[in-house]
């Protein structure tokens, strides 16, 4: 055989490859910045029909009238607590919508309500239900500063699904075996097949630290000289977050930086703040919303550590720049801006008794211990992360 | 007349294999019985052998494999000896530095950083003894000692990044972790970390003379291969007794580009970019922190980084409640 005819087949099959990934290239380039900074976004039209298969919205179950007034769903219902100041239509359709979004088909309404008693809070899904509903209409009021006009609702991250898809936990694989062994021990770095930080050989949880605590992400000095002592192993931290980022977004580094200088915000682009305040909002959600309801949590709705399932930002973003293509469901759905309400989740009812959710073949699952309300849960750090833990960093 | 060029692609085969000249008093002997490759031979000399290991050679082996065989093992235990996974994941396996609480301590828990330092030994006095053991070799033929000293230009930016600058900065943790992904992300994380070092000088003047070596070596190349047909591939030889293929090669170059290299400068030149290109880089790195924290910044200080038009964006941290 040739060298020519071997170079030849070789590349033949490279790309059948990458065509079988649909990744083939030419790549479309597009320039978002001044001429000449490299400022640009770089997609695979082929990876489209993919993105546009998961990203679609669903019909309304049925068509919305105007409210026109009447009785309220506070009054007409018992046990409204976060959507009494919606109409009855307006209630139950919102209802209606959320077993499209969110129960499985199998179970209904049943998924969160006891048959017999609708207003009844003794299947957990319930409680979490209404926690969900208020953090909903916590985002849309007061998260514009990153979902804007276009708001967020249940879809947005169940997309059909009991559990989103795109959650994380705290990784056990380094928590309990961070430092003392060698056996097993990865240092906390990415390995083949750890899409957390898009299989860069970083280290692998960017969420404790970043998306449930509040650790420094910049690191950057802001002087040219006599900054701060930041170590790399931090910028190694960071970098793993911004790679999450990007991965969740599908862009690359300069959809919102200017690779010359990342840290210097006077030549971003604008959606680098949408995305700092969206770092703010996936903290907020993860610790005065999901992490509050631990106690109401079955165990299997927690991870192998015991904490629920949290947010990063793939649960909405799902490979797009803007969830659903940045089409807003407001329209259709106008009850999940509505007034926020305070915190009632575990106030009520402190230690609501929690039916375990059935599996998908209806047995029930052995691990359904629901413990009593936790300790308050907030931003601790995993172990497995001190090496940042000690980061002094020059500005918050 | 082909086979007197050695660029020709005759083998020529002598009746014995060339022993080379005596050793002097001291030596040990040379290893292996030599003998002709035809495969090596399309590449360079057909005859493989002999080979002089000598003390330092193998002290150097010896180092060199204990380095390898502690990162090799550090890496297959953190998958659980799983021979498998070892090979799928051996891209990503580290072994990672001492986390920055440890400081410069000498010696921090085996697991948290000790087999780092102590691979990091063995490499670092490995690779000085085949330093030595290049300019002592050098030294028993009877040349000069240039090898050893562009090998050492190279050690001195090894040695900037794995031990100087970090007992610079007081900190281990600063140091390059082994691992093929690790060290290569580490060098894009203290990039990012110093505000791009493509705005240090020195990594500037670094990259010069690295892609002008590679230029110059591909010039160098190609007009010897060029001037063979006239016997140029004799470069000693024609730099003391200038024939047509220098004339002509010289010749090539001055009306092309108005000036020529010789044929005894253009090695200098070659030497020169090789050498300054881990010189300059190792300066860089050694500056990197220790003397500037942002090159970016630095470089607009200096009116170095051109200036565009600023996008409006304002840092929100700036800006409100939320922090």
């Amino acid at each position: 055989m040739s060298f020519v005819r071997i170079t030849a087949l070789t590349a033949a099959a490279g790309a059948l490859v990458l065509t079988g990934c649909g990744e083939r290239p030419p790549m479309k380039t597009t320039q978002l910045g001044y001429r000449g900074v490299a400022v640009g976004q770089i997609t695979n039209p082929r990876m489209d029909a993919a993105l546009r298969q998961v990203n679609g919205i669903p019909a309304t179950p049925y068509a919305l009238d105007p409210d026109t007034g009447g009785e309220r769903a506070g009054h007409a219902y018992q046990n409204v607590k976060v959507l009494g100041d919606l109409s009855t239509d307006q209630f139950n359709h919102l209802m209606a919508s959320i077993t499209q979004w969110v129960a499985p088909p199998a179970q209904g309404c049943n998924y969160c309500h006891n048959p017999n008693n609708m207003a009844s809070d003794a299947v957990y899904t319930k409680v979490v239900a209404r926690r969900m509903l208020q953090m909903t209409r916590n985002i849309n009021a007061n998260w514009t500063s990153h979902v804007q006009g276009v708001g967020v609702t249940c879809w947005t991250c169940h997309r059909g699904n009991a559990v989103p898809k795109n959650v994380w936990n705290e990784d056990p694989s380094s928590a309990p075996i961070s430092g003392k062994h060698l056996l097993g021990n990865t240092r906390g770095i990415a390995s083949a097949g750890h899409n957390s930080v898009k299989y860069a050989s970083l280290p692998y949880d960017p969420f404790t630290p970043y998306l449930l605590g509040a650790y420094p992400i910049r690191v950057q000095s802001t002087v040219a000289v006599n900054g701060p002592e930041v170590p790399i192993k931090a910028t190694e931290a960071t970098y793993g977050l911004m790679m999450h980022m990007s991965g969740s977004l599908g862009v690359n580094c300069t959809y919102c930086h200017n690779s010359r200088s990342w840290s210097d915000w006077s030549q971003s682009r604008p959606q680098r703040v949408t995305a700092w305040y969206g770092i703010r909002m996936v903290r907020n959600i993860n610790n005065e919303y999901i992490q509050k309801l631990a106690w109401a949590m079955p165990a299997n709705r927690k991870g192998p550590l015991g904490d629920p399932y949290k947010v990063n930002c793939t649960t909405c973003h799902q490979g797009l720049p803007l969830p659903l293509y940045g089409v807003s469901m407001r329209k259709e759905h106008p009850q999940l801006w509505g007034p926020v309400t305070r915190d009632v989740g575990g106030i009520a009812l402190p230690n609501v008794p929690a039916t375990a959710v059935p599996l998908s073949d209806g047995s029930i699952p052995h691990a359904m211990t629901v413990k009593a309300r936790a300790p308050a849960l907030n931003a601790a750090p995993s172990k497995n992360i001190t090496a940042t833990a000690s980061v002094i960093a020059p500005t918050g | 007349m082909g086979y007197q060029n050695i660029f020709t692609q005759v083998q020529v085969r002598g009746a014995g294999p060339d022993m080379g000249i005596p050793l002097p008093k001291g030596d040990w002997s040379r290893e292996g019985s030599p003998g002709p490759s035809y495969l090596m031979g399309k590449f360079g000399e057909a005859q493989i052998g002999p080979f002089y290991l000598g003390r330092l050679g193998l002290a150097s082996l010896i180092l060199g494999v204990l380095a390898f065989e502690i990162i090799g093992l550090n890496m297959w235990a953190s998958v659980g000896w799983d021979p498998v996974q070892f090979v799928r994941q051996l891209p990503w396996l580290a072994l990672e530095p001492p986390s920055p609480k440890y400081g410069l301590q000498v010696i921090p828990p085996l697991a948290e950083g000790g087999w780092w330092l102590i691979a990091g030994f063995c490499m670092t006095a490995s690779v000085l003894l085949w330093w030595a053991r290049t300019f002592i070799r050098a030294r028993r033929l009877g040349l000069g000692t240039h090898t050893a000293w562009a090998f050492a230009s190279a050690i001195f930016l090894m040695i900037s990044l794995g031990f100087i600058r970090p007992v610079l900065m007081g900190s281990w943790s600063e140091a390059v972790p082994f691992g093929l992904f690790p060290h290569l992300d580490w060098t894009a994380a203290f990039s990012i970390r110093y505000g791009n070092l493509f705005y240090n000088p020195f990594h500037c003047l670094s990259i010069v003379f690295l892609y002008g070596s590679t230029l110059l070596f591909a010039m160098h190349g190609a007009t010897i291969l060029a001037v063979g047909r006239y016997g140029g591939e004799r470069e000693l030889e024609q730099i003391t007794d200038r024939g047509t293929a220098a004339e002509r090669a010289g010749l090539f170059w001055r009306w092309t580009m108005g000036f020529n290299a010789t044929y005894e400068s253009i090695h200098r030149w070659a030497w020169w970019f090789a050498v300054l290109t881990t010189l300059t880089g190792g300066i860089g790195i050694l500056l990197t922190g220790t003397v500037v924290d942002n090159w970016f910044l630095w470089a607009q200080q200096h009116g170095y980084a051109p200036v565009y038009p600023k996008t409006g964006v304002v840092d929100p941290a700036t800006l409100g409640a939320i922090k």
